[in-house]
């Protein structure tokens, strides 16, 4: 079992706040990633967790322990650092077994974990070498073994892809993946790389300025981003936005009128909106097509276009002067200015308010 | 992650924590503690006592006599014969090996970076070897083996050209003491200035380079700014060791002839140990301990900053 | 015109030829003592001095009896040894904390341990005198090893704390994670790490003992007196045996001066309090 719970965790550094109150259930054999811009805090918030830093008020409780003081070896956390933290001058198995020696855990039982490690890890044939000896990737899979060791009820994750090269954090996070069923750990994982938060986690917790934006399953928050900062934060290429007002509402939905120059109307309940206000209208590049539909005429030029092979983006800008980016098909050659009608798809439109938050729901959720 | 946020001070956030009572403390002021006490203590203690000592009537040769004299003894010391040359020796010490050390120094350390050429890992040990030799042997060494007016290396050199060998100790003994001096310490600028120079940015030197500087400019613009703070560290390191040069006098000249190459701290080793005038060598000590501290105040402004910043 | 290739070349001969003669030039002295040390009395004495002689070891092998040097030698050992052994016992744990718990006062004690080496001796020699006659420690080792463990001191926590400063903490947080208490992290994951730059600390405070003279020389005479001492023995007009002289001397500066070659690089991070790397 491992149950954590975070309530009202509040951290100051230098009479700075870094952590603004954050509660959050992180369920046993989940896997939570908590994603955000550099400075939200998600790491302090995971060191917290982790025991390296002191709590300035609020409670931690693991499993109905209150684990908020109590020292990070006693916790019965694991965490696996950025930078690898292997010991440079202990072998591969040494830093391994270094925990349960502290321990003074019995000389089999810990040959049998740490040789039950490297299986798993497939290190057995580096079990002898020295850090320095080892690549990346190598390094890596040494610190999760470090980490499985102890059979910890939670493992922590500080960043630990954003050392390696494109190609092998593609490889390690597969192994993360496969790695989570395998052990049925329960993992909280640091990142700011979006694609790692979407394609690992069942649960994200999107983090900002030392608050939690939203939680939810990765599709939750791509589909309904609760507010203008998750709906730019997660996709890529990121939502375009346009500014706009309500025109008017009705029970089928809403009218917009955008800056752009066009009116749309959405299927969206628009609860306690009244026509006049100003709202932001998101649309993800997916959502934008070229065909020209008869209701709105988006009339954009076309900056630069980036072909990937399989899909163009097109980044267009409208005559407010907002950019947006539109996929399209791999074969599409965008030249620099010219002119594009584009269609909205209406379905997939989300609106803000003026605070940034989400209005409504859409009347036919998508929810993969 | 933010390498300096374990850096924060236990204490600063206990105000903020009024909750839990439990709290890792951190070891920090315990471990640190020894070593403070004691050079707390070394500070002091000694310093104390030479205040007190300076200001009463204490001659080893005169026990009993101990009464209080105010300012005397330091009346008797800044009127000493020995005063006046001790102070103006001291500032020719400080400032010939100073000049001769920092100059001589970043030239031949630039020389030496300036061209990969054979023998250069020899040629660095030789130049840096000096640094290693104990004072009283240096200073023997050149008394002996390289001054004597008789089987001097120098003398002999004098009389191949047909001049006149010279005493060099006994006509010139403080412009010897600063070569003898100044030869012990050059080896510490050329040592850190040549390793302060290799880190200088080669992509720096190349841009110059391509913009059309010649081997001078980029000296002038680019290694001399980038040298001046391990020169302002060398001039601060060996001005601590300069202020109280010792060994080297007395085993070359003995402060002689007359004064002519008493320091200050030969003078005050004069006062206490040989005419055992314990009251006025405390207060040429605290005349010497106020000179360095001058020193060190304008020293450590202008350096401490750039020392404990991280690189 | 020179072609690029051949300005390079002249560039290097000049370059070269400088530095060996200016390398020479002040590496003489030093040759020319381990020179001496192999010629008689009469050919050191000689006028003009000889380059060319029948060299022998007899000044190396009659330097026990004339002068007792092992006697100095030893103390030179023990001092210097128990000064830095000291030393570094009191300048871990010090450089330790201040590396990794850093606090607001941190960097005013790292200043204020720095300005007592701006004492001067001079300016404690009377009470420092006093008191060891005080304590019965005149002339003996006790004193010189308390006497260099607190003047080498700031250097080696300055010295330490660089190096310290360089180690990744998380590895430190790691090992905390993983259950060990502050000595197993100190024992266990800091010291193996940083052997190579504690063995540099040791060095530079073996050199500095072991060349010290002011101190030795005021505080001891018979008994305690190291290397140091001797050689200034020397100094007096009956002690005008140069052939002698260079050989102790050299005997007295050959380990130092190997230490010195080999951990050069390493000593001026500890030279220069962390400034030049």
């Amino acid at each position: 079992m491992a149950d954590l719970k975070i309530r009202n965790l509040k951290k100051v550094f230098d009479d700075v706040e870094i952590i603004k109150g954050i509660d959050l259930d992180v369920r046993d054999r989940e896997f939570v990633v908590f994603v955000g811009p550099s400075g939200c805090g998600k790491s302090t918030l995971l060191r917290l967790i982790a025991g390296l830093e002191e709590v300035s008020s609020g409670q931690i409780e693991l499993d109905g322990r209150d684990i908020t003081d109590v020292s990070p070896a006693k916790r019965d956390l694991a965490m696996v650092f950025q930078t690898y933290a292997l010991y440079p001058h202990m072998s591969v198995r040494r830093n391994m077994s270094f925990a349960l020696e502290l321990a003074k855990a019995d000389k089999n039982e810990v040959a049998r974990k740490v040789s039950e490690a490297a299986r798993i890890l497939e290190l057995e044939p580096l079990l002898d070498r020295k850090p320095r000896q080892l690549s990346g990737g190598q390094r890596q899979r040494v610190a999760i073994g470090r980490a499985i060791v102890r059979n910890p009820k939670v493992f922590l994750f500080d960043e630990p892809l954003s050392n390696l090269d494109a190609a092998l954090r593609v490889q390690m996070r597969l192994e993360l993946a496969r790695l989570h069923k395998e052990l049925n750990a329960t993992m909280i994982y640091v990142t700011h790389d979006q694609v790692e938060a979407m394609t690992l986690a069942d649960k994200v917790v999107v983090l900002n300025g030392g608050r939690i934006e939203q939680v939810g399953s990765p599709m939750e928050l791509y589909h309904s981003p609760a507010n203008l900062f998750v709906a730019g934060f997660l996709g890529t290429p990121k939502m375009g936005f346009l500014r706009g007002r309500i025109a008017s509402v009705g029970a089928q939905g809403c009218e917009v009128e955008l800056d752009a120059g066009c009116r749309l109307s959405l299927p969206l309940q628009a609860a306690g909106l009244t026509s006049g206000s100003d709202v932001t209208l998101g649309i993800r590049p997916e959502h934008l097509h070229r065909s020209s539909d008869e209701r709105c005429h988006l009339k954009v030029k076309t900056d630069v276009g980036e072909r990937l092979g399989s899909d163009t983006y097109c980044h267009v800008r409208t005559r407010s002067g907002e950019s947006l980016t539109m996929r399209v098909r791999g074969d599409f050659t965008p030249r620099y200015g010219q002119e594009l009608d584009l269609t909205l798809e209406s379905d997939h439109c989300h609106l803000f308010d003026s605070q940034g938050q989400a209005i409504g729901q859409p009347l036919q959720q998508q929810v993969a | 992650m933010n390498s300096t946020t374990l850096a924060t001070p236990s204490t600063a956030t206990s105000d903020a924590r009024p909750v839990h009572g439990r709290r890792r403390r951190s070891p920090g002021w315990f471990l640190i503690s020894p070593s403070v006490t004691l050079l707390l203590i070394w500070m002091l203690v000694p310093l104390a006592m030479t205040v007190y000592f300076s200001v009463i009537r204490y001659n080893l040769l005169y026990p009993g006599e101990r009464g209080f004299v105010g300012l005397e003894n330091f009346h008797y010391f800044l009127t000493d014969a020995g005063f006046i040359p001790g102070m103006t020796n001291t500032l020719i010490l400080v400032g010939g090996v100073l000049l001769i050390s920092v100059v001589l120094g970043v030239l031949i350390s630039a020389l030496l970076e300036a061209a990969e050429f054979p023998g250069r890992g020899l040629v660095r040990v030789m130049l840096i070897s000096p640094f290693f030799i104990m004072p009283t042997v240096s200073a023997l060494i050149w008394k002996n083996l390289i001054f004597h007016p008789v089987s001097g290396v120098l003398a002999a050199l004098w009389k191949f050209f047909g001049a006149q060998p010279v005493d060099w100790l006994a006509q010139h003994p403080m412009a010897s003491i600063v070569i003898i001096v100044a030869w012990q310490w050059l080896p510490f600028a050329i040592l850190i200035l040549m390793t302060a120079m290799q880190s200088l940015d080669q992509e720096q030197k190349e841009a110059a380079r391509l913009d059309g500087a010649g081997p001078l400019a980029i000296f002038w613009h680019l290694t001399l700014p980038h040298l001046a703070r391990p020169i302002a560290v060398v001039v601060m390191i060996e001005m601590i060791f300069l202020l109280s040069v010792f060994a080297e006098i007395f085993t070359t000249t003995s402060g002689g002839p007359g004064y002519a190459s008493t320091n200050l701290a030969y003078l005050i080793y004069t006062q206490a140990l040989l005419q055992f005038d314990v009251g006025m060598a405390s207060a040429g000590g605290l005349i010497a301990v106020v000179i360095a501290n001058i020193a060190a105040i304008l020293l450590v402004r202008m350096l401490g900053k750039n020392l404990t910043e991280k690189h | 015109m020179l072609t690029l290739k051949q300005s390079r070349r002249l560039n290097t001969l000049l370059v070269g030829g400088v530095s060996w003669i200016v390398a020479l030039l002040l590496f003489f002295p030093i040759f020319w003592m381990v020179l001496t040390s192999f010629k008689t009395e009469i050919d050191a004495f000689a006028t003009p001095p000889q380059l060319f002689f029948t060299p022998t070891l007899e000044n190396y092998l009659h330097i026990q009896d004339r002068s007792g040097y092992f006697r100095f030698a030893w103390n030179s050992v023990v001092i210097s040894f128990g000064a830095t052994a000291l030393g570094m016992l009191f300048a871990i744990p010090a450089a330790y904390s201040m590396a990794f718990f850093e606090t607001k006062r941190t960097k005013g004690t790292l200043l204020w341990m720095l300005s007592t080496k701006m004492l001067p001796p001079v300016g404690v020699l009377v009470p420092i005198y006093l008191l060891a006659k005080q304590f019965g420690l005149l002339d003996t080792r006790t004193v010189l090893v308390i006497i260099y463990t607190l003047i080498n001191l700031p250097i080696m926590v300055w010295m330490i704390y660089t190096y310290f400063r360089d180690i990744p903490r998380d590895i430190l947080e790691a090992a905390r994670m993983d259950g060990a208490t502050t000595l197993q992290e100190m024992v266990k994951v800091l010291l193996p790490i940083s052997k190579g730059g504690l063995a540099s600390t040791m060095l530079l405070s073996l050199i500095l003992c072991w060349n010290e003279a002011f101190w030795s020389l005021n505080l001891t005479s018979a008994n305690a007196a190291p290397l140091t001492a001797l050689i200034a023995s020397y100094s007096s007009p009956e002690g005008l045996f140069w052939a002698k002289l260079s050989a102790v001397s050299t005997l007295a500066c050959a380990p130092i001066l190997i230490f010195g070659w080999i951990s050069q690089k390493q000593l001026v991070r500890g030279l220069s309090f962390g400034a030049v790397k």
